[in-house]
């Protein structure tokens, strides 16, 4: 198994706020990991911190041995082997969906044209998406916009895939569309971190999942063995919220 | 530098005297604006044809005309057209009412618009009568947002009532160039002086109040 | 009304109404100019020039342009700085219009969801790509409106040209009712031209306004 990211020691603070506490993983190439926990215990800092959008106090991200350093001269080109989705519909308003695939193809990695547009037009099909090229963000339901938003990011090829709760803000019923392209990345044997409050999707998707709580790894297990015999209370704690007592 | 004429005789209270009749002008017209403008919101949110056919030819009138030619249009037009012999204040008084009524109204307007409908449907469900739908859920929102809008008018007013020297009324500018004229060979460069305090005296009118004002429509944005 | 008097001051009315537009529209240009300089120097945080930016605004939003003009070209001669009325018309709606398009540019650029700049950094743009090929594009669109409304605003504050002895719209109708008392006629005039003058920058703005909504909201 190859390895492909690796995090040492990584600590995070808003302020003086601890946000993440002595983080340690090491992820492996075409591993799907879905990061679970309570509101606020940090996940979503934990991926930006992947995709060099926070700085972090100590401890260190490693992408394929090279260091993650969002300050640095470099912070631009490294951050490219991770491609990350965000909770929000966070497409550009001012340009169509095609165009807004192919910006930071031509921009960042001057590709041509014609070339990306062609790649553009074969992933917006895999998700079908490649008739709305033409269409405007606001002219798309939510799910649309969260599968034009994954193939923009796909567009930059990277290595590893971030999903920061990319379902969150979606009616149910686009929920399934857009986690069903994930599936699809999936079965490509893609390398994905995910953070999801989907727990059957989680089940479904997962080869392992790592609970955080105030911070820190707390669990870090298969899916079935989460799901069905967490070790620790607070993982039990936080299982038995999606859960309803019967009261008829 | 030339403001040492400043100091000569009453010169300096006059300035502000000067000031203080276009303050009055401005005060009188905004709130005959306000109270006009809200009755005139009100009817235009009501969305009747004939009121708002009328409404728009009014705010495109006040959007297109300079206040300085609404001022000359009453000032040398209506005495001319009627024998009415109207004084410059009691224009003035008019065209800033005319101006600030149609500004007031339409942001009334846009408002009352902007209150979604679910608020007023959640009050019926809740049972209020129409009422106390407008009294305790409609009315504390608008005048929320009313309030830092309005003041912000009183500054526009105040800067506008600068115009009133074009038609002759003896305000602040006025004082100004008679203290320059009378004091030509004594200080030259009075010019200088006197106009930089005009231009310090007027921003220390509107600074104030346009702070006010930014400071209560941040505060009660949320 | 008499007609032969309306058409034997339509020539003095034209000559005077080119000149207001011509003072106008440079203005207006100068105020864009600098309400852009502005903006990014306050977009950008630069230090010391952000300070004065604001002084600028602050000053020139709360005083009257009547008095910024009074002061420039009345006041600034006494200290030997003498520009000639045209400049002074078209500097003093440039500073006045310039402190109104910082804000407007200003706004729009900060109202750019951050979700923007952070979803153009992780696709790797650099600081450069994202400020010209996302922020700036979506900027303008919403500075739009606000630069439309400072456009009218302006054009409307050109009737103060006449106090620094500019021969304008207003200046000829006061010269012709003073000396021929033939207010109908003149002050008739004075309302066709500025009707001229601002009618169709309303009635372009309101169209362009409904396009540039359309394109960034649709609605």
């Amino acid at each position: 198994m190859e390895e492909i990211l690796r995090i040492d020691h990584l600590y995070k603070r808003f302020e003086d706020m601890p946000v993440l506490k002595d983080i340690n993983l090491t992820v492996n190439k075409g591993e799907v990991v879905v990061l679970v926990g309570p509101s606020g215990c940090g996940k979503s800092t934990l991926l930006r911190c992947i995709n060099g959008l926070e700085d972090i106090q100590e401890g260190r991200v490693l992408l394929e041995g090279e260091v993650i350093n969002p300050a640095g001269k470099t912070a631009n080109k490294s951050r490219l082997k991770t491609g990350m989705v965000f909770q929000s519909y966070d497409l550009f308003p001012h340009k169509n969906i095609l165009d807004n695939v192919i910006l930071a193809p031509m921009k960042v990695q001057k590709r041509n044209r014609a070339e990306a547009t062609e790649e553009a037009l074969r992933m917006l099909d895999r998700v079908g998406l490649a008739e709305r090229r033409d269409s405007y963000p606001r002219q798309l339901s939510g799910g649309q916009k969260q599968r034009v938003a994954i193939v923009r990011a796909l567009m930059m090829h990277p290595e590893v895939l971030l999903f920061d709760e990319v379902t969150a803000a979606l009616d149910p019923e686009m929920v399934h569309e857009v986690l069903n392209v994930i599936l699809d990345l999936a079965r490509q044997k893609r390398t994905m971190l995910i953070v999801t409050h989907e727990m059957a999707f989680a089940k479904a998707i997962a080869d392992r999942i790592i609970f955080l709580d105030e911070g820190s790894i707390v669990e870090d297990s298969a899916p079935e063995k989460f799901f069905e015999a967490p070790e620790t209370e607070r993982a039990r704690r936080f299982l038995s919220t999606f859960r309803y007592e019967n009261v008829k | 530098m030339g403001f040492e004429v400043l100091f000569k005789g009453k010169n300096a209270i006059r300035l502000i005297a000067g000031l203080g009749i276009a303050m009055r002008i401005s005060i009188i017209s905004v709130a005959i604006s306000i109270f006009l403008g809200i009755i005139l919101g009100m009817l235009m949110s009501m969305k009747k044809p004939i009121i708002n056919a009328i409404a728009r030819v009014y705010l495109e009138i006040v959007r297109i005309m300079p206040q300085l030619v609404l001022l000359f249009i009453v000032f040398f037009g209506i005495s001319k057209m009627t024998g009415l012999n109207l004084s410059a204040e009691a224009s003035s008084i008019i065209v800033f009412s005319f101006w600030g009524t149609a500004e007031m109204a339409d942001l009334v307007r846009g408002c009352l618009l902007s209150i979604p409908a679910i608020q007023y449907e959640s009050s019926k469900a809740l049972g209020m009568s129409r009422l106390q739908t407008y009294v305790y859920v409609i009315i504390p929102q608008i005048v929320r947002r009313l309030i830092p809008l309005s003041i912000n008018l009183i500054t526009r007013m105040i800067k506008t009532t600068s115009l009133v020297m074009m038609i002759g009324i003896v305000e602040v500018l006025k004082v100004g160039q008679q203290i320059i004229e009378a004091n030509r060979k004594a200080s030259p460069k009075a010019a200088f002086g006197i106009f930089a305090v005009i231009f310090l005296l007027y921003f220390l009118a509107c600074w104030p109040i346009s702070c006010l004002s930014r400071y209560l429509e941040k505060k009660w944005e949320s | 009304m008499d007609p032969d008097i309306l058409r034997s001051y339509i020539p003095m009315f034209s000559e005077a109404f080119l000149l207001t537009v011509r003072i106008g529209w440079i203005g207006i240009l100068i105020s864009l100019a600098l309400g852009i300089l502005c903006a990014f120097i306050l977009y950008f945080r630069i230090p010391a020039a952000s300070f004065l930016v604001k002084c600028y605004v602050e000053l020139f939003r709360n005083t009257p342009l009547l008095v910024q003009l009074f002061f420039i070209y009345y006041g600034l001669p006494a200290l030997g700085i003498r520009i000639s009325a045209e400049v002074c018309g078209a500097l003093g709606l440039g500073l006045l219009g310039g402190s109104y398009m910082t804000e407007s540019i200003r706004s729009g650029l900060e109202a750019i969801p951050y979700i923007h700049t952070e979803s153009a950094l992780s696709l790797g743009m650099s600081r450069s790509q994202l400020f010209s090929s996302v922020i700036l594009p979506q900027a303008f669109y919403i500075s739009i409106p606000g630069i439309i409304a400072n456009v009218i605003f302006l054009l409307k504050e050109t009737s103060v040209f006449s106090a620094i002895s500019l021969m304008d719209l207003m200046f000829r109708a006061k010269d012709l009712i003073g000396l021929y008392y033939n207010t109908t006629e003149s002050l008739f005039l004075l309302v066709v031209f500025y009707v001229i003058m601002l009618l169709p920058v309303s009635v372009a703005g309101s169209v362009i306004e409904k396009k540039v909504r359309y394109r960034m909201f649709g609605d």
